[in-house]
C-alpha cells in the first residue's frame, strides 16, 4: 500500500511542477508578453521599466526568474500582485478557497444523489414515459447555460418574488462564512448550488442511465435474477455498483475544475468571492502573479481529485486493483 | 442410482406446448414453436441443438428469465404441480435460485466482477434462508469444497477474475447448488472450457444427481457431452423438437435425419478415418428465415412430398421423432439411402 | 523423421516470452514462457496438427513459424530460407506463399468492404494483375470455397459462419500460397458445420498441394485432418508423431488423458469409466521445473521434478518427452 501511495504522490508532484512550467512559459517568457511593462504601468519611461525589471529579477535568465516566483510563492509566500499593489497573492487565494469549496460541496452532494435517483428511476423504467420524461428534463439541464440560470434563479429569488412565501428566506447576495453564522451560510448557498447542480445533475443522469442500461444486457444481471434475487436488490447491489465506474471519473474531474476554479461563472452571478471570481479578475487584469497562483491551485485539485478518482476506482472494480 | 432413464418415476418439470415469440419491427418472429417436453425426479435431460435451435431461450423461459417487454410466452411450464407461468412475480422468485438453479457458459461474464465469490454465494443463500452472515459464508465454503476447489475458505474471498475458468464454473455450480435446487439448469456449462476440465465438470455435474438429489437440464450442442452424461436427449432444430428419446437409442439409432446427420459429422476417435467428413449442407436457418414444412427439409437428403407440412411427433416406444419418414416405423437409414441412390428404382 | 527430406518449414529449439505487466506496477515485470524449446519439422503437402489446452502455446507458435511474432531464441526456416531475423519488410514478399487462417474469420474482415475486395486486397498488394485478372481469379476463387460468385458484392456481415470462414480461406489461398496456418478454424462454427470446413481443407490441399500446420483443441477434428499431430503442454511439445500412432497409441501421459477426455457420442458413454486428469495446466509465467507435465502427471516420480525430459524418438515415426513413456495400452482410453 505505501508503495503505490508514494508513487501517487511522486507523480502529482511531477505534475504539478511540468504545469507550472508551462504556466509559467506562457506568461513570462512568451513574446510580446513583458511582465515588467504590465507592472510599470502604462506609461512608464524605459528607464522605469529597466528598474522595475531588475527589481522583480526580470533581467534574470529564465531558469532562475522560474525558480525566484516559485520561491516567492510557495516559500515565503510573499508574492504581490502586479495590479493592486502589496496584495500578497497567497492569503487571497486562502481566503477564497473555503467559499469555493463551499459551493462546490454542497452542489456536488445535491447532483450526485439526484443524478443517481434520476439514472436509476429512468433506467428501471427504461423505455417508459418516465424515462423518457426525466431523459428530456437532464438534456434540458445540460443545455441550460449556468450564468442563465443563475440570472434567472436571482430574477425570482431576489427580486420577483423575494417578498413571497417561498423565497422570503433567501437572504441578499454574497458569502457569509460558515463558523460565522451556519444557517445563514446555508440559507444564501442554497440556490447557488442547485443552480450550479442543475448542468451535473442532467449530465451525470443520462449517463448513468446508459451505464446501467448497459450493465442490465450484462450475463450477471441474468444470473442475479436466476439466484431469486429482488430487483431492488439486483439494481443497487449489482448493476448500480458496476455502473459507477465512469459516473466516479466523471465526478472526480468535474469536482476537481470546479474546485480549481471552474465555477467561476456561479461565483460571479452570485456574488460569491472564490477562486473563480479571484481568476477571472487576475485575467481581466493580466495580473500574473494571481494567474500564477491560481493555475498552480487549480492543478492541484485537479492532479488531487485524479488521484481520488484512482483509489476509487480501486474499491469499485477489484479487475482494476490486480492490473497494477 | 439413477431412476429408470426410459420411464422417469416422477415427473418434476413438464413443458405442455411452449411458444416463444418476439414482436419485432418485421412482426411476430417465432422462436420456440409449441414445444413439450418432461423432465422426471433425478434424471439428466440433455437438450442439443445448433446456433438458433431455441435451447437457450427455452431454458431462460422455464427460469421465466425473458425480461424482454416484447417477448409472448405462451403454454404452460408445470413444476410441482404449479404452472410457472401463472405464479407471481415474487412467488416466482422464491422459486429461482432455490427450487430451480441455473449455470451458464462463461462463468467469467456470468458473475459479478465486483463481489468476492464467497459474497456472491452468501447473497444467494441468504435471499431464501435465515441464516446469518457468518453462517452462510461457512455454508458457502463448505459448498466451495465439495465442488474440489483447494483451499475453499481462501477461494471465497477471490474474485471472479482471480479464478481459472474450470474454479469459476465449480464456484458457478456451488453457488447454483447453494439452495438444494431440485432442478438444475446448465445452459453450456463446459464450452468455454478445455476438455480435461471439461470433464472434471461434467464429473461434478454427474455426482450432483447422487449427492444432492437435482434432476438436470443439460444445454449443449455437443452430442460428445450428450454422450458422456445423460440420461434422455432431446434434439432441437429451428426452434423445434425433431427428436427425443433415452439417450442410449437416440445415440444408437438416431431416427430424424438431422440427428443422424449431426452424429456423422463429428470426425470419429476410434477406427476408421471417413475420406470425406458426411456433412450436412448449408447451416441452420435464422428465426426470421425458418422454411414451411419441416423446417429441416431443405437441408435433408431424405426429403420427399410430404416434408411440405410439419411433421408431428411419431412415438416409437421411448423414442419420439418428427420426421415422415418415421410414421410408422422407425427408419432404417441404410435402406432409405439405397432407394434414393442413383439407378436406383424409385 | 528422415531428415534427409527437404521440409516446407523447419523450426529449430524456438523460444518465445512475453513480457506482461510493468515495472512501475505492483508485481512488476513477469515473464510469460510462451514457447520453450519447441522444434518442428513441416514436410510438403503434409498435415501437422497442432493440439493441447488452452495456454499450452500452440496459437503463438502458429504465430511464430509465420514470423508474425519475433522469436526470442531459435531458427524458422521456409522452405531451406532461413527466416529467423528478417524483418517485417523483408517478409512481405514470402507472405504470399505462407497464410493464416483465424478462428473467427469476422473479426478479421473489415466490415464496411464487399467481399469481392476482401479476397482481392492481396492479389492487388502483391500482384502486378490487371483488373480483369483479378476478377477471373475471384470467380476461381470463389468456385474453389465452393461460393455463388454473386457474393462478391455482399458485406461479410450478410453471411453464415462458415460461409464466412469459406471467405476467410479463399482469402488466405488467393496468392497461391505453398503454405497454410489455420488456428481453430472451425472451432467457432456449428457441429453441422464445421464438418463442412474440415472437408474444404482437405479438398484444397488436394486440389492445390497445400501444406498445412492445423491449431486446435478438438482432438477428433485433428485426428481427421492431421498426418502428424503434435501434443502441446505448457509451452512445449510433449509428443509428435502420424496421427494414428500418436491417437492410437499415445506414449505420453498427458497425450492419454487428453484423448481419454474427449466426450463421445457413445450410447452406452459413461463418465465415470474414463480417466479423468485432476487439477489445471499451472501458469506459464511460472512453470514447474523438471516436466512441466509432472504436477498432474497419474504416473510422475521423483526424476520428473527434477529432470527435463528431452524430445527423443520412441518408436518410427514418433518422439516423445517423457521419462517413463506408456507402453502401447498401458493406459486405457474408454472403458
Amino acid at each position: 500500500m505505501l508503495l503505490p501511495t508514494l508513487r501517487r504522490l511522486a507523480e502529482m508532484i511531477f505534475v504539478m511542477l511540468g504545469i507550472s512550467i508551462v504556466v509559467f512559459l506562457i506568461f513570462f517568457a512568451t513574446p510580446g508578453a513583458d511582465p515588467a511593462a504590465r507592472i510599470a504601468g502604462r506609461n512608464a519611461t524605459p528607464e522605469i521599466l529597466a528598474q522595475v525589471r531588475h527589481s522583480f529579477g526580470l533581467d534574470r535568465p529564465l531558469p532562475v526568474q522560474y525558480a525566484l516566483v516559485m520561491e516567492r510563492l510557495f516559500v515565503t509566500r510573499d508574492l504581490t500582485s502586479f495590479v493592486n499593489r502589496g496584495q500578497r497573492v497567497i492569503p487571497a487565494v486562502i481566503e477564497a478557497t473555503p467559499v469555493t469549496l463551499s459551493l462546490v460541496l454542497g452542489a456536488a452532494v445535491i447532483w450526485v444523489i439526484f443524478a443517481i435517483i434520476v439514472g436509476m428511476v429512468a433506467a428501471a423504467t427504461r423505455g417508459g414515459i418516465t424515462d423518457r420524461t426525466l431523459m428530456f428534463l437532464g438534456l434540458v439541464g445540460v443545455s441550460m447555460p449556468v450564468f442563465w440560470v443563475g440570472s434567472v434563479m436571482n430574477l425570482v429569488t431576489q427580486s420577483r418574488f423575494h417578498n413571497t412565501w417561498l423565497f422570503h428566506w433567501v437572504p441578499g447576495l454574497g458569502y457569509t462564512p460558515l463558523l460565522l453564522h451556519p444557517w445563514v451560510w446555508f440559507k444564501s448557498l442554497v440556490i447557488p448550488w442547485v443552480t450550479l447542480a442543475i448542468l451535473y445533475i442532467g449530465l451525470y443522469g443520462r449517463v448513468l442511465r446508459a451505464n446501467l442500461v448497459e450493465a442490465y444486457q450484462e450475463d450477471f444481471i441474468r444470473t442475479a435474477r436466476a439466484k431469486g434475487l429482488s430487483e431492488t436488490r439486483i439494481m443497487f447491489r449489482h448493476a448500480l455498483r458496476t455502473s459507477l465506474i465512469t459516473f466516479v471519473s466523471m465526478f472526480g474531474l468535474d469536482f476537481g475544475a470546479l474546485v480549481g476554479g471552474g465555477a467561476l461563472l456561479t461565483e460571479v452571478v452570485f456574488g460569491l468571492p472564490g477562486v473563480g471570481r479571484l481568476t477571472y479578475e487576475a485575467l481581466q487584469n493580466l495580473d500574473l502573479p494571481f494567474i500564477m497562483a491560481t493555475v498552480m491551485y487549480s492543478s492541484f485539485f485537479v492532479v488531487v481529485a485524479n488521484a481520488i478518482v484512482d483509489i476509487a476506482y480501486a474499491w469499485l472494480d477489484p479487475r482494476v486493483r490486480d492490473a497494477r | 442410482m439413477p431412476a429408470e432413464p426410459s420411464a422417469p418415476a416422477e415427473t418434476l418439470l413438464d413443458v405442455r406446448n411452449l411458444s416463444v415469440s418476439f414482436r419485432s419491427e418485421k412482426g411476430v418472429i417465432r422462436i420456440i414453436e409449441d414445444i413439450s417436453f418432461s423432465v422426471g425426479a433425478r434424471e439428466i435431460l440433455s437438450i442439443v441443438g445448433e446456433s438458433g435451435s431455441g435451447k437457450s431461450i427455452t431454458s431462460l423461459a422455464v427460469m421465466r428469465l425473458i425480461t424482454d417487454p416484447n417477448a409472448i410466452i405462451e403454454g404452460s411450464i408445470i413444476y410441482k404441480g404449479r404452472d410457472l407461468l401463472k405464479l407471481d412475480p415474487r412467488e416466482m422468485r422464491d422459486l429461482r435460485g432455490r427450487d430451480i438453479a441455473m449455470i451458464f457458459q462463461d462463468p467469467m461474464t456470468a458473475m459479478t466482477p465486483v463481489y468476492t465469490i464467497g459474497w456472491q454465494i452468501e447473497e444467494q443463500i441468504r435471499a431464501h434462508q435465515k441464516l446469518s452472515r457468518r453462517a452462510a459464508r461457512a455454508r458457502a465454503v463448505e459448498l466451495l469444497g465439495e465442488m474440489g476447489i483447494p483451499a475453499p475458505a481462501r477461494a471465497a474471498t477471490r474474485y471472479p477474475h482471480q479464478l481459472s475458468g474450470g474454479m469459476r464454473q465449480r464456484a458457478m455450480i456451488a453457488m447454483a447448488l447453494s439452495c438444494n435446487p431440485s432442478l438444475l439448469i446448465a445452459d453450456e456449462p463446459t464450452t468455454a472450457l478445455d476438455v480435461t476440465v471439461q470433464a472434471q465438470i461434467l464429473e461434478l455435474i454427474q455426482r450432483l444427481r447422487r449427492d444432492f438429489g437435482s434432476s438436470v437440464i443439460l444445454i449443449t450442442h455437443d452430442m460428445g457431452v450428450v454422450g458422456t452424461i445423460s440420461d434422455r436427449v432431446m434434439v432441437m432444430y429451428a426452434g423445434t423438437v425433431v427428436e427425443r428419446g433415452p439417450k442410449p437409442m437416440v445415440l444408437a439409432q438416431p431416427s430424424h435425419p438431422y440427428t443422424l446427420g449431426l452424429l456423422r459429422s463429428i470426425p470419429p476417435m476410434h477406427g476408421e478415418r471417413p475420406f470425406r467428413l458426411p456433412s450436412i449442407p448449408g447451416s441452420p436457418p435464422a428465426p426470421t428465415a425458418r422454411p414451411a414444412g419441416c423446417p429441416f427439409q431443405p437441408r435433408c437428403d431424405f426429403r420427399f412430398e410430404p416434408c411440405g407440412n410439419r411433421p408431428p411427433l411419431f412415438r416409437h416406444g421411448a423414442q419420439e421423432v418428427a420426421c415422415f419418414l418415421a410414421a410408422d416405423h422407425l427408419p432404417d437409414w441404410d435402406h432409405e439411402r439405397a432407394i434414393r441412390a442413383p439407378g436406383a428404382a424409385a | 523423421m528422415s531428415g534427409t527430406r527437404p521440409t516446407m518449414l523447419h523450426a529449430a529449439s524456438v523460444t518465445k516470452r512475453f513480457r506482461v505487466g510493468s515495472r512501475f506496477r505492483t508485481g512488476g515485470v513477469q515473464i510469460v514462457h510462451a514457447l520453450t524449446d519447441v522444434s518442428l519439422d513441416v514436410f510438403p503437402g503434409e498435415t501437422v496438427g497442432l493440439v493441447g489446452e488452452s495456454g499450452c502455446g500452440k496459437s503463438t507458435l502458429g504465430r511464430c513459424l509465420l514470423r508474425l511474432y519475433s522469436i526470442d531464441d531459435g531458427r524458422i526456416a521456409f522452405q531451406g530460407k532461413d527466416i529467423t531475423n528478417l524483418s517485417q519488410r523483408e517478409l512481405r514478399p514470402l507472405r504470399a506463399e505462407m497464410q493464416m487462417v483465424f478462428q473467427d474469420p469476422y473479426s478479421s474482415l473489415n466490415p464496411r468492404r464487399r467481399v469481392g475486395d476482401l479476397i482481392a486486397e492481396p492479389l492487388r498488394v502483391h500482384g502486378k494483375r490487371s483488373e480483369a485478372d483479378v476478377q477471373n481469379r475471384l470467380r476461381e476463387l470463389m468456385e474453389l470455397v465452393n461460393l455463388s460468385p454473386d457474393f462478391l458484392q455482399r458485406f461479410p456481415h450478410e453471411f453464415s459462419g462458415g460461409q464466412r470462414q469459406r471467405i476467410g480461406i479463399a482469402r488466405a489461398i488467393a496468392m497461391s500460397p505453398r503454405l497454410v496456418v489455420a488456428d481453430e478454424p472451425v472451432s467457432a462454427l456449428d457441429v453441422s458445420v464445421q464438418a463442412q470446413i474440415v472437408n474444404l481443407f482437405m479438398d484444397l490441399q488436394q486440389k492445390l498441394g497445400l501444406t498445412y500446420v492445423f491449431i486446435a483443441h478438438d482432438l477428433s477434428v485433428v485426428r481427421q485432418i492431421a498426418t502428424r499431430t503434435a501434443v502441446m503442454y505448457l509451452g512445449g511439445i510433449v509428443e509428435i508423431g502420424d496421427t494414428d500412432t500418436v491417437l492410437h497409441s499415445p506414449a505420453h501421459p498427458y497425450t492419454a488423458a487428453l484423448i481419454s477426455a474427449v466426450p463421445e457420442p457413445d450410447p452406452h458413454g459413461n463418465i465415470r469409466a474414463r480417466t479423468i486428469l485432476r487439477g489445471e495446466p499451472p501458469s506459464p509465467t511460472n512453470p514447474p521445473s523438471g516436466c512441466r507435465f509432472h504436477t498432474r502427471c497419474p504416473i510422475a516420480q521423483e526424476r520428473c521434478g527434477v529432470e527435463v525430459p528431452v524430445l527423443r524418438p520412441l518408436d518410427p515415426g514418433r518422439r516423445v518427452a517423457c521419462h517413463f513413456p506408456l507402453q502401447s495400452g498401458e493406459v486405457a482410453g474408454h472403458g
